[in-house]
């Protein structure tokens, strides 16, 4: 089949406009989570084709769009946006049956949320498959639609704060992108907006510094990485916990996979000047962000800080230009996305039967609700990086391949184990340990439909831990490719000083 | 000796030596999943998992005897695990599969004796779940042929201990003590971790046949680098100084847990790392090793000093572990010459004080779970086979001739005493001191008066709990002198791990070994003016200000207090403080600034619609700005 990731796109969307124009809420929910469960089942038979070893880029489609400009509708995956794609049409339909409950206390009706889901995993779906760098803009400020108004209609007592709050952050970030895209544009020369007509486009080490910059920051702001993270713990608290999955396990990857795909591959020169400060702000978000979770008395912000102190991991990975780094880093994007959804989702569930986000309203509800318990004990030691567990590996990998080039950077990072032992065994023991609270002592255990919401990402948490490698696979090829650039000009760089020196 | 080649193993029970970790995993898998479903037989598959990988090891230990010495280091390839960095397989030879014996043995009678330990307890089927889990997690630790492989187990030991530590997890002095275990644990496994690291980056490897055979020659300060960080890893597991702290607080696990975890097995780790890693990253004199014996000596005479002042007998039990494994890392940190008695010791070791903590577990079992001994006192009348196996195990730890642990810390006071006369006589000191508190603990607990409250009625275990006593004190009887005369463990163990050009031959009547003698029956004489024939006051004296040192753990923990926790929590407080205030507060104060007042940005909030024609005129006028500047480049 050739249009395997146009249909991915267009099934949720006409699905989407189908859910919201049924009447009853049920059929609507059923037909969400049908045909979320579809575009799982078409992803996978898509990506059971995919040859690690062949094109860069496979399954590609490319419409013109505005052919004036050399803008084209152009899709195509590599081993990279391959893993991310199946992440995000993992979660949606978990996300969906997790959300069942979820809406119905929103300022709009049921059927919008899960309408908007849908549109959501679109776009997702969408911005890692577009091989145009201004489809790819599009999609990266259009993703911003849907997620605000879930965060704004059905969050928390703040929502609108925190919706806006998104909004403004991002679109802040978009801009700054956009222009760096049209002046990509203009200076390159091309008469393209092709990712793969604009690689290797700028030479000029100064227009690469100043390009690379309007990248970075647009996806410095979504990842977030320090010092531009505020906005999240607010946003992920106030979302309703299958949004804040999505939110931090998806759209914040769009930022680490942006940097990988657009900041390496098309400015490598700038990439290599600007490693430093980027590794700066890698290692203090991972200390500064895992020292402000052990501080947190809100569960959700506390998963919001233990995220940003995650995703310095992951930029850190990136930035070392190593193969172990980067594959590492996308591995962890999807490893992140898995172990962070649990734990917002089980968040979710105890909020749900406590109404409350503290932790301190919480106690020995290991007793009442032992299953809940475990599997919020197993996904939180995988958000501290277990062996046994997926993030053990990406962490793992993003550390040693950050040690071959960055030791000093790495050791730092190393750190964050014993802080995430800290914050995470923490939370655990003032929620789920010690004698059981009065205001939890009614509290069910797991239903049947939240088990099995739970069940797949638990399975996919260990099942990833023990065997990485049909993921691995996929990855390290496309990272190879995509480091390759900035390690040319690092080998120049090398080069030209070991002449000088003679 | 050089350690010998590993050779490529294929075919025979050794080909599925897997069985050995897959075995009890799976018990541990199907009793979590299994739910309240399996709660009737769960103990039952608990055990028949732990004794099938037992038989198991047995004949792997059969067909590995079967070959030639130089031919014992058999490697058993798995599977790809990490692609690009390494791939998992197993390393069976003379050292892992000591290992494997001891932890599926001793860990065999520990499951049984626990059906009767935990026969009342509601959760006694996710008890053996967590058992089965750290056995398996300790073979794979033991057992894998790669660094990685052995950080996996490693930490999966950490887990379980986690997980047992604070099995009875509505008591918040369980829950804090199994939380501040993994956490001291993770400082170790940072260092462990960094080495791992620097071994990859140095040798391109992580396997142990890689690193042998790599030929890469790194720099000595990188080898250095990599032995001390090593060392800091197994500082944590086997509760070395500077991270012994969690120990003592890890004994609010069930007592069988302290028994197979926290004596015979896991906080032995440390010992199989620098063993393992001997010829390569410590070899004889170097930094790493001479910084191992140093740890292991201060660390023996601190756990001794520790054990003379508890009177929580499951706490002086713990003391004494501190310092018998400080023995094994003496040993181990000599090299050759003394590897073969870490492990030796490490072996008789997990007999016995897996024997006095099960003697322990019978003593609280009677004594609706009282730990104070001076709450005890003359119990060898009514609990006469738990008294019998206890003091089997008590002569064995201070040395008593032809007992199991004479031999083996013989050998060690020996070997030491060969490398360095300080060490050897500091080491003489510490069996001194052991003679003491090992006496202390036995007449504060079955001679003297009743000191029982009055709601006890201390009766002897059932056999369920006496027949796991009773063999594992016929171990500590025979084992040492089994494995030490004649060399036959230095022997077994030196293709692995290599051994001295002399084998050393044991002398009864040497020197240090009178006077150790001398000094472990003075210990016992004054325990037993102080303890055994006086009277024993059942509120502890203030005591001495060394006392105090003592019985506070030599202050490790307000140490740790004073200079982590403490400005920890100021760091985290001033951290949440500068995130709300400082950085989102800028950006705040900058959209307020933009917006004009904060009145008009919470107006903004409240209409989306405005906000967003707002936000895409502005976007529209950088645009069109960007589009002129870019324009004129």
């Amino acid at each position: 089949m050739h249009y395997w990731l146009s249909t991915l796109i267009g099934v949720p969307v006409v699905g989407a406009i189908g859910v919201a124009a049924v009447k009853n809420e049920l059929r609507a929910k059923q037909a969400t989570l049908g045909i979320s469960l579809l575009v799982l089942a078409l992803a996978v038979a898509m990506a059971v084709q995919f040859s690690p070893n062949g094109d860069k880029f496979q399954f590609t489609e490319t419409y013109d769009w505005v052919p004036s400009f050399g803008v084209h509708f152009g899709l195509g995956v590599d081993g990279i946006a391959l893993v991310l794609i199946l992440l995000s049409v993992v979660l949606v339909p978990i996300v969906v049956l997790a959300s069942w409950h979820e809406a119905e206390g929103g300022k709009r009706s049921a059927r919008t949320y899960f309408a908007l889901l849908l549109v959501l995993e679109a776009m997702m779906i969408g911005v890692f498959a577009a091989t145009d760098v201004f489809l790819f803009y599009v999609f990266f400020e259009a993703m911003l639609i849907p997620m605000y108004f879930m965060i704004g209609s059905y969050g928390g007592a703040q929502r609108s704060y925190a919706a806006v709050k998104f909004l403004l952050y991002s679109l802040f970030g978009g801009l700054l992108m956009l222009v760096a895209v049209i002046a990509l544009y203009t200076i390159a020369d091309k008469g393209s907006f092709m990712f793969s007509d604009l690689v290797g486009s700028i030479q000029d080490a100064g227009t690469q510094k100043w390009l690379f910059l309007g990248f970075f920051i647009a996806f410095a702001i979504k990842a977030p990485l320090w010092p531009f993270h505020t906005w999240l713990p607010d946003a992920a608290a106030q979302a309703p916990a299958g949004a804040a999955v999505l939110l931090v396990g998806v759209l914040d990857k769009v930022g680490t996979y942006g940097m990988l795909r657009f900041c390496l591959e098309l400015f490598p020169a700038a990439a290599d000047y600007f490693t430093p400060l980027v590794l700066v702000l890698s290692v203090v978000g991972i200390v500064y962000g895992a020292i402000v979770a052990i501080g947190q008395t809100d569960m959700k912000r506390l998963i919001a800080y233990t995220s940003i102190s995650h995703f310095g991991f992951i930029t850190l990975g990136v930035f070392a230009i190593t193969v172990n780094g980067a594959s590492g880093a996308t591995l962890y994007m999807v490893n992140h996305g898995f172990s962070t959804g649990a734990l917002f989702l089980i968040a979710g569930f105890l909020i749900h039967r406590r109404g409350s986000q503290y932790i301190s309203d919480y106690g020995g509800v290991q007793k009442v609700a032992p299953i809940l318990a475990g599997t919020f004990l197993v996904a939180g030691l995988s958000g501290l990086a277990l062996p046994g567990l997926n993030s053990f590996v990406s962490e793992f990998m993003v550390l040693i391949g950050s040690y071959e080039t960055q030791p000093v950077y790495a050791i730092i990072a190393t750190s964050g184990v014993v802080l995430a032992a800290i914050y995470i065994l923490w939370m655990y023991q003032r929620t789920m340990n010690g004698p059981t609270a009065d205001s939890v002592r009614e509290m069910k255990d797991l239903n049947g439909r939240e088990k099995w919401v739970l069940a797949p990402l638990i399975a996919v948490i260990i099942a990833l831990g023990f065997f990485p490698k049909p993921l691995l696979d996929v990855i390290n090829p496309a990272v190879k490719d995509s480091i390759s650039q900035v390690q040319h000009v690092q080998e120049a760089s090398k080069a030209s000083v070991a002449q000088e020196g003679q | 000796m050089e350690p010998a080649k590993i050779i490529e193993h294929s075919g025979g029970v050794i080909g599925v030596s897997w069985l050995l970790i897959a075995l009890p995993l799976l018990g541990a898998a199907f009793l979590l999943l299994g739910g309240r479903k399996t709660d009737k037989f769960g103990h039952l598959l608990g055990v028949a998992t732990a004794v099938a990988s037992f038989v198991v090891g047995v004949l792997v230990f059969l067909q590995l005897l079967g070959f030639d010495p130089a031919e014992r280091r058999r490697a058993v390839p798995l599977y790809d695990f990490i692609p690009g960095l390494t791939k998992m397989g197993l390393l069976v030879d003379p050292l892992s599969i000591s290992f494997v014996l001891l932890i599926t043995g001793v860990g065999s009678l520990i499951h049984i004796y626990s059906i009767g330990y935990m026969a009342h307890d509601p959760n006694r089927r996710r008890f053996f779940a967590y058992l089965n889990l750290f056995v398996a997690a300790m073979l794979l630790l033991v057992l894998a042929d790669n660094y990685i492989g052995l950080y996996v187990g490693w930490e999966g030991v950490g887990l379980a201990s986690y997980l047992l530590i604070g099995f009875w997890q509505h008591k918040p002095s369980a829950a804090t003590a199994a939380k501040k275990a993994f956490i001291v644990n993770r400082v170790g496994d940072f260092g462990l971790a960094i080495a791992i690291f620097t071994i990859f980056t140095a040798f391109n490897t992580v396997s142990f046949a890689g690193v042998m055979e790599s030929g890469a020659d790194p720099s000595q300060g990188t080898l250095t680098a990599i032995g001390l960080l090593l060392l800091l890893g197994a500082c944590g597991k086997s509760a070395q100084l500077p991270l012994q702290s969690w120990l003592l607080d890890a004994m609010e696990g069930p007592t069988p847990v302290s028994a197979l975890i926290h004596a015979a097995t896991m906080v032995t780790a440390g010992v199989y790392l620098v063993t393992r890693s001997g010829a390569m990253f410590f070899p004889e004199g170097s930094t790493a090793a001479i910084a191992v014996t140093i740890v292991g000596v201060a660390t023996l005479l601190a756990g001794a000093i520790i054990g003379t002042a508890k009177d929580d007998i499951k706490k002086a039990l713990a003391g004494s572990t501190m310092s018998q494994i400080g023995y094994m890392m003496l040993a181990a940190g000599i090299g050759p010459a003394g590897y073969a008695f870490a492990i030796a010791h490490l072996i008789t070791h997990g007999f016995f004080k897996a024997d006095m903590f099960l003697g322990a577990g019978s003593v609280m079992h009677g004594m609706n779970d009282e730990v104070d001994m001076r709450k005890y006192g003359g119990l060898r009348k009514v609990m006469p086979i738990t008294f019998a196996t206890f003091l089997v195990g008590y002569l064995a730890i201070i040395g008593f001739p032809l007992l199991s642990g004479y031999f083996t810390k013989d050998g060690i006071i020996e070997s030491a005493m060969e490398y360095s006369s300080t060490l050897g006589w500091l080491a003489v000191l510490g069996a001194g001191i052991t003679g003491f508190y090992m006496s202390r603990l036995v007449f504060m607990t079955f001679f003297g008066k009743k000191r029982w409250e009055a709601d006890a009625h201390p009766h002897e275990s059932p056999a369920v709990m006496t027949w796991p006593l009773i063999i594992l004190s016929v171990g500590s009887i025979f084992l040492g002198g089994f494995l030490i005369v004649g060399n036959r463990f230095m022997t077994f163990l030196g293709p692995a791990v290599g051994q001295p050009e002399h084998l050393p031959s044991f002398h009864p009547f040497s020197v240090p070994g009178l006077v150790t003698l001398a000094l472990v029956a003075a210990g016992a004489a004054l325990a037993w003016f102080k303890y055994g024939a006086a009277e024993v006051p059942v509120t502890a004296p203030r005591g001495s200000f060394l006392t105090t040192f003592a019985r506070r753990d030599l202050y490790g923990d307000a140490l740790n207090e004073a200079l982590f926790m403490r400005p920890g929590q100021w760091l985290t407080r001033l951290a949440v403080f500068f995130d709300n205030r400082g950085i989102d507060g800028l950006v705040n104060g900058i959209a307020a600034g933009i917006g004009g007042t904060s009145g008009r940005l919470r107006r903004v909030q409240t209409g989306f619609v405005r906000s967003y024609a707002l936000s895409i005129f502005i976007g529209a006028a950088i645009l069109v700005g960007a589009w002129f500047v870019v324009g004129n480049l």
